[in-house]
């Protein structure tokens, strides 16, 4: 059996939502090179809708599949759908993640997190 | 195209290796320890195949010992030795930090019994200094084992230099030579090596088979109980066609040596320079003394796993030291111990070429490398600071 299922190939060989976006309402990045995984999601939001996300990860392919499909579960969706989003939806929709990868479905939960509270920050500074 | 450079981690056996274990499967079933001609007939096989083995090593045939494996072999050296140094009161041994787990954790079960180890440094270019060895040898140490050539990063270790200080200092010397027999010239007479572990599928023989040197006159302790196969030093009924096989194969690569290790020698020279021409990338080990076969680079920016994947669908199979690819949350101990930072060690790429090996394929390699890296350097957050100035280059 492959190490991963057809569906973490699929993300890892074609990323969806790759990239950046230029003077985004939210970025969030978690995990850090030593450990071998950095992921950076950023946000546009617009009346509390996430209207566009977009992510880079320096990481293995789990982690690569991971943030990918994160983003395709949050894009469109209302912020408050977003934060409720947890690492285990993430590995289902991938067709599961081996054990020692399940950390990749977390990171991509907390980056998320991370990026909302940065959105949040970010509004409450303007005000 | 279909392209194996993984001959580190095991290799394809040859046609007169499986020629040489197929009658040991139907014909020559019987047992070696049986009286009868038949039984008999197996036991010459394998005496013969000693006998080869021992005059490709520079041993006599009575030195070696069948195994299962390197790890085996590695197991039973280093605790043997340990009980002779314990029966006189020196519980002191000396290794370095890039050995292979068989020997690093045989001697991390040492120490948890009142042994003491050194670890010599390997520094940048991953290779001993004799000068540090000679430093910290004691009264009480009672083996010294460094590797012959490493699985990793392919550096090869002053040997002759390290077994010339051994016998000196009267302390038995083991190596673990699973990476070097076969590959380039082992003597054990010349390299006054006492003890010294092997592996026959790293050298074109089947897997589960390999063999011990013991220098005569130093008493072995058995890991495996029962008869009294391998003159009662390693008991269970001899794997003859494995054996058979392992000598045909080692006949074979040590023939055909000097040859091989020409071609491979500048194979790797090609891709050592084709890979060097990726923007902070780094050769790791010295650019020498090391394997014709090895091949390791750090690539920064970028994580290993991921790379062997989309390798994988180029059809290069490679591997790497990288913490995912390891199963464990540190990157490979040879990386970190010749110097490299944990960030830069996740992205590394060992490719360990063999006689299958050619230069279109080494161009192929060259070029798929470059384009894997490329495009993980693409959405790479770290790629992205370090190109941006917001961190400094490591490589």
């Amino acid at each position: 059996m492959a190490l991963y299922s057809d569906k973490v190939m699929d993300h890892f060989r074609n990323p969806r939502n790759l990239g950046i976006i230029e003077n985004a309402d939210g970025i969030g990045e978690v995990g850090n090179a030593k450990c071998g995984d950095i992921m950076k999601i950023y946000l546009k939001i617009d009346n509390d809708i996430i209207t566009d996300v977009k992510f880079e990860t320096f990481g293995c392919g789990s982690a690569i599949a991971s943030s990918s499909m994160a983003t395709e579960l949050i894009k469109g969706k209302p912020i408050s759908e977003a934060l409720d989003l947890t690492n285990k939806a993430v590995a289902e929709a991938l067709d599961g993640l081996p054990k020692i990868k399940m950390h990749c479905s977390v990171l991509a939960e907390e980056a998320i997190k991370k990026a909302i509270e940065d959105y949040y920050e970010k509004k409450n500074e303007k005000l | 195209m279909r392209i194996y450079a993984d001959n580190a981690a095991t290799t394809k056996m040859s046609e007169k290796a499986i020629a040489a274990m197929l009658p040991f499967l139907s014909d020559i079933y019987y047992n070696p320890s049986s009286l009868y001609a038949l039984g008999q007939e197996a036991k010459d096989a394998l005496e013969a195949a000693r006998e080869d083995i021992a005059e490709c090593i520079g041993a006599s045939q009575r030195e070696i010992i069948f195994t299962s494996g390197g790890s085996e072999g590695d197991n039973q050296a280093i605790l043997s030795a340990a009980k002779i140094g314990e029966k006189n009161g020196k519980k002191h041994i000396i290794s370095d930090g890039i050995e292979h787990h068989a020997v690093l954790n045989t001697l991390k079960k040492l120490e948890k019994s009142g042994f003491e180890v050194t670890y010599l440094p390997v520094y940048e270019n991953g290779i001993v200094k004799p000068e540090d060895l000679l430093s910290s040898l004691r009264d009480d140490t009672c083996l010294v084992t460094i590797m012959y050539a490493n699985n990793e990063i392919g550096t090869i270790q002053p040997i002759k230099e390290i077994g010339e200080i051994c016998k000196k200092h009267g302390v038995i010397f083991h190596t673990d030579a699973v990476q070097a027999v076969g590959h380039i010239p082992v003597n054990v007479k010349d390299d006054n090596i006492d003890m010294l572990s092997a592996s026959a599928h790293k050298f074109h023989g089947p897997k589960g088979v390999g063999f011990l040197y013991v220098k005569r006159g130093i008493a072995l302790t058995n890991l495996i109980e029962g008869g009294a196969q391998e003159r009662g030093k390693r008991a269970g009924t001899e794997n003859v066609g494995g054996i058979a096989a392992m000598a045909a194969a080692l006949k074979e690569s040590v023939a055909n040596m000097k040859n091989a290790s020409q071609k491979l020698t500048e194979l790797r020279n090609k891709l050592i320079i084709g890979l060097s021409g990726i923007p902070h990338s780094a050769l790791n080990g010295d650019k020498t003394k090391r394997l014709p076969s090895n091949v390791n680079f750090c690539f920064e920016g970028i994580e290993g796993e991921s790379l062997l994947l989309l390798l994988d669908d180029k059809g290069i199979c490679a591997s790497s030291g990288s913490a995912c690819t390891s199963g464990s949350l540190d990157p490979s101990h040879v990386l970190l111990s010749i110097g490299r930072p944990h960030d830069v060690a996740h992205g590394s790429l060992r490719l360990t070429i063999g006689d299958d090996t050619d230069e279109e394929q080494v161009d192929y390699i060259i070029k798929s490398v470059n384009e894997v890296v490329t495009h993980l350097r693409n959405f790479s957050p770290v790629w992205r600071d370090l190109t941006a100035g917001k961190a400094n280059f490591i490589l």
